[in-house]
């Protein structure tokens, strides 16, 4: 399996330990390593991750894992924790500039989302803070880029400053400049052409408008599934434009995103934003905690959870969370959080955010649209009350039966059977996990009551 | 005759070698020195072929994006051959390395396995464009028009990206550029109708190549990537044996995503070559390989760089060539 997360790499691991009284230091040392294939997995870069093994080993032989009664679990612990701590805390601040406009200037490698973003961060800082933003068009490169920019400005209903694909790109930020200046527009964003940050030419270009406009932030744009050469990318950009910060692009895709604690571990600059989608409303605050969980592959639960908590019955969920501890949860459970899950929105993007889900290929494979949903209740509520309660009786000749009740093919009331199993261990796996993160047993973990685990 | 010697000689036998031993030096040159020069490093700073000295050659082989699965496969093949060969000095192993390297490119397929794109005699040939956002899919179309008409080929373009700002545009002013016609509709319009239209407009014309650009999309969208099959049915259909190749473009900056991009693509559209772009960065497109060992997709063309000539035929020899020149110059 190609992409584990943290904790199913952990497993071996905890499971020898398990029967022990103490945990070894090479108890450890195996764990440390695990940590480190999770993490290279993800993307991160191999010296960002040395390093960073170091911290997590020196605490790990301690006492705090050694001696705890969950030491995979306290592993994960202290790494969640030194990995958050390394991502820095929210900080999605634009700048105000004392005198207006405020400037802005993206860069970035080809392809990676400037000019996306740079919509988009018209668009919030309108929505947000009521702003007046005029986007400048100064990729004179790229074929079409100007169209691009101004399709967007169309788009939002925004000026947009081009002067063709002729003028020079310092000439076009001075000049819009000069216009914004005119016209009262209190924000500049200038959107710049995409270039390698070994080419010497082009960098120079982007100091001499960093030099003429004096930008109030200079945000570095990354493709969140870039590689290794991350910190390449960032460091080279950093140094030569002093970067104020990153954006985050292409996070709707299901990549581990380990770029992000590269980015940061070599540039010690804020990540601001998370690009989510196409759609120029789709740009996030960077939350630097669930990008941690997300590089570990223990899914974005605190996304799911906040998305949760908006739809479900919180009381309800209270009774689900138990019977999922004592592993009572049964298909009639199953089919009431169908219904709520079905009021949460785009079921693949909630997928998506499940930990563990990547590994069930059942999971992934399905196309979770609505009618997927309603063709899981057609089944579900062709079985006998009995069957609901202990799937486990459900048999060859009562599969048919359910197949045909309820109108699907016997591979699906299978396939349906399977996950359904598979989410319960993965359950029971969670909910282990979650009470060791919180140290103490029995102590009710708070929020973990989101449906569908 | 030692392997890198091989490999040379294999090179220099290829056509036009001296330009495409140019552009790759060229544009891997910070891959190859860096790579290359790792591995001498590493030689020169351990005698001994012990355990430190495989952690470290891990870490070089990670760097280069090949992913930790795939390295630590190589790592034990190697550990066993070194064990085997009963070797010691490390200058030997550097040897081994590159053969293993080569080994898992090329794997059980025949070495002269050509890389080159099906182009059908007589008929029309089609060739479908898919990958994630903004990886090059509109500038490899564009480059690789400019390759096939200078060859004399009769070249359509058909724009369906609909979806992104200015997407028609950019294909359009690539046509421009090129001298060949884009077929394309509105933004915003199906996308299987506008390829459509472009097939009936290359059977009219009849045009030697079609060459269909599509929106970028996230593999994890399955609305989209069931979108993208539509389009390819809507060209099986019309064409009988089409398309006769469906091209995945990857990023070379891309890390392990690529592989998942590999294969949902490849789920959707049963892709049959890859375009692997950007090599002219510093990043080495290491996944390639593990693609190649996972899935068995090869490698058809590499892009390095924006301009229209920036395109070359993928030549595995080359490619290894330029990966290990600086221990190929030195073996002299
Ligand atoms: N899915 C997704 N696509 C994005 C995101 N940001 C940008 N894109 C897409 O990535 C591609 C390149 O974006 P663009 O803004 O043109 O990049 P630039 O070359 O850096 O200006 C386009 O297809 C965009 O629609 C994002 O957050 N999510
Ligand atoms: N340096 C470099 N840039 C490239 C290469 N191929 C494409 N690009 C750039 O990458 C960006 C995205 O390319 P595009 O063709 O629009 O990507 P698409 O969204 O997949 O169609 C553009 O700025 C291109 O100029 C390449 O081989 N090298
Ligand atoms: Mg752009
Ligand atoms: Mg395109």
């Amino acid at each position: 399996m190609a992409f584990e997360g943290l904790a199913d790499r952990l497993q071996n691991t905890i499971q020898k330990i398990k029967g022990k009284g103490k945990v070894t230091e090479q108890d450890v040392k195996e764990m440390t390593r695990e940590v480190r294939l999770a993490l290279l997995e993800a993307d991160v870069n191999f010296k960002v991750v040395k390093d960073f093994i170091k911290k997590v080993k020196e605490r790990a032989v301690g006492q705090e894992v050694m001696e705890s009664l969950t030491p995979g679990q306290q592993v994960i612990k202290v790494v969640k924790e030194e990995l958050t701590e390394l991502m820095g805390g929210d900080e999605s601040k634009i700048a105000v500039a004392d005198k207006p406009p405020t400037v802005i200037m993206m860069v970035g490698l080809q392809g990676a989302g400037k000019t996306t973003t740079t919509g988009k961060l018209a668009n919030l800082l309108r929505k947000k803070y009521n702003r007046k933003p005029l986007l400048v068009a100064a990729d004179v490169y790229r074929p079409a880029a100007i169209d691009q920019l101004e399709t967007l400005g169309k788009q939002l209903d925004m000026p947009v400053y081009s002067e063709g694909t002729d003028a020079n790109p310092v000439d076009i930020a001075n000049k819009a400049m000069e216009r914004a200046k005119e016209e009262h527009l209190d924000y500049v964003i200038i959107d710049t052409a995409g270039r390698l940050h070994v080419d010497n030419e082009l960098m120079d270009e982007l100091i001499q408008i960093k030099q003429n406009v004096n930008p109030d932030e200079v945000f570095l744009v990354v493709d969140s599934m870039t590689g290794q050469d991350a910190v390449n990318v960032a460091e080279s950009f950093n140094e030569q434009l002093d970067i104020s910060g990153v954006v985050l692009t292409k996070l709707d895709g299901d990549t581990r995103g380990g770029a992000a604690l590269s980015i940061k571990a070599v540039t010690e600059k804020p990540i601001k934003f998370a690009g989510m989608g196409e759609k120029l409303d789709e740009l996030e605050v960077f939350h630097p905690e669930r990008m941690a969980s997300r590089i570990l592959g223990m899914g974005d639960v605190l996304s799911l959870i906040e998305k949760a908590q908006e739809n479900v019955d919180e009381k309800r969920a209270k009774e689900l969370e138990e019977k999922m501890r004592s592993a009572s949860f049964t298909l009639d459970d199953f089919l009431e959080q169908m219904g709520q899950v079905k009021n949460m929105g785009p079921l693949d993007e909630l997928i998506d955010m499940i930990p563990g889900a990547n590994k069930m290929k059942g999971l992934k494979n399905v196309d979770f649209d609505d009618k997927q949903i309603s063709h899981v209740e057609a089944i579900i509520q062709s079985m006998t009350a009995k069957e609901r309660q202990d799937p486990s009786v459900i048999n060859a000749s009562r599969r048919k039966r359910i197949a045909r009740g309820s109108g699907r093919s016997v591979s699906e009331v299978n396939r349906l059977l399977k996950q359904f199993e598979e989410m319960k261990k993965m359950m029971k796996q969670m909910t282990n996990s979650q009470q060791g993160k919180k140290g103490k047993k029995g102590k009710k973990s708070k929020g973990f009551n989101f449906p569908f685990m | 005759m030692s392997f890198l010697k091989k490999l040379k000689d294999k090179f220099q036998a290829t056509d036009n070698q001296e330009e495409v031993s140019d552009k790759y030096k060229d544009g891997l040159s910070k891959t190859r020195k860096s790579f290359s020069e790792k591995i001498n490093d590493l030689v020169a700073r351990y005698r001994k072929v012990d355990e430190d000295f495989f952690e470290d050659l891990e870490e070089v082989l990670i760097a280069a994006d090949v992913g930790v699965t795939t390295v630590m496969e190589l790592i034990e093949e190697l550990e066993m051959e070194v064990k085997r060969q009963n070797i010691k000095d490390t200058n030997e192993v550097k040897q081994v390395i590159s053969e293993k390297l080569v080994e898992i490119y090329q794997g059980d397929n025949d070495e002269s396995e050509d890389s080159s794109l099906n182009m059908q005699q007589d008929d029309l040939t089609v060739i479908l464009f898919v990958g994630v956002n903004g990886v090059g899919k509109t500038t490899t179309i564009g480059k690789l028009a400019h390759q096939l008409k200078s060859e004399g080929k009769e070249v359509l373009l058909t724009a369906g990206d609909t979806f992104r700002a200015g997407a028609i545009e950019q294909l359009n002013e690539w046509g421009k550029r090129v001298g060949v016609d884009v077929i394309k509709h509105n933004e915003g319009s199906d996308p299987a109708a506008v390829i459509y239209d472009g097939i009936q407009a290359a059977k009219s014309r009849n045009a030697d190549v079609l060459l269909c650009d599509t929106a970028g999309r996230l593999q994890n969208k399955v609305n989209l990537m069931n979108e993208l099959a539509k389009v390819k049915r809507v060209i099986e259909r019309e064409v009988p044996n089409a398309p006769h190749e469906v091209l995945l473009v990857l990023d070379a900056t891309t890390g392990q995503n690529a592989l998942s991009q590999a294969k949902t693509f490849s789920e959707a559209t049963d892709v049959s070559g890859i375009v692997l772009t950007k090599l002219d960065g510093t990043a080495k497109g290491g996944i390639v390989l593990a693609i190649r060992n996972e899935l068995g997709t090869p490698v058809k063309l590499v892009g390095l760089g924006e301009k229209v000539t920036d395109l070359q035929t993928f030549d595995p020899h080359a490619f290894v060539y330029g990966l290990f020149a600086d221990l190929l110059e030195e073996e002299e």
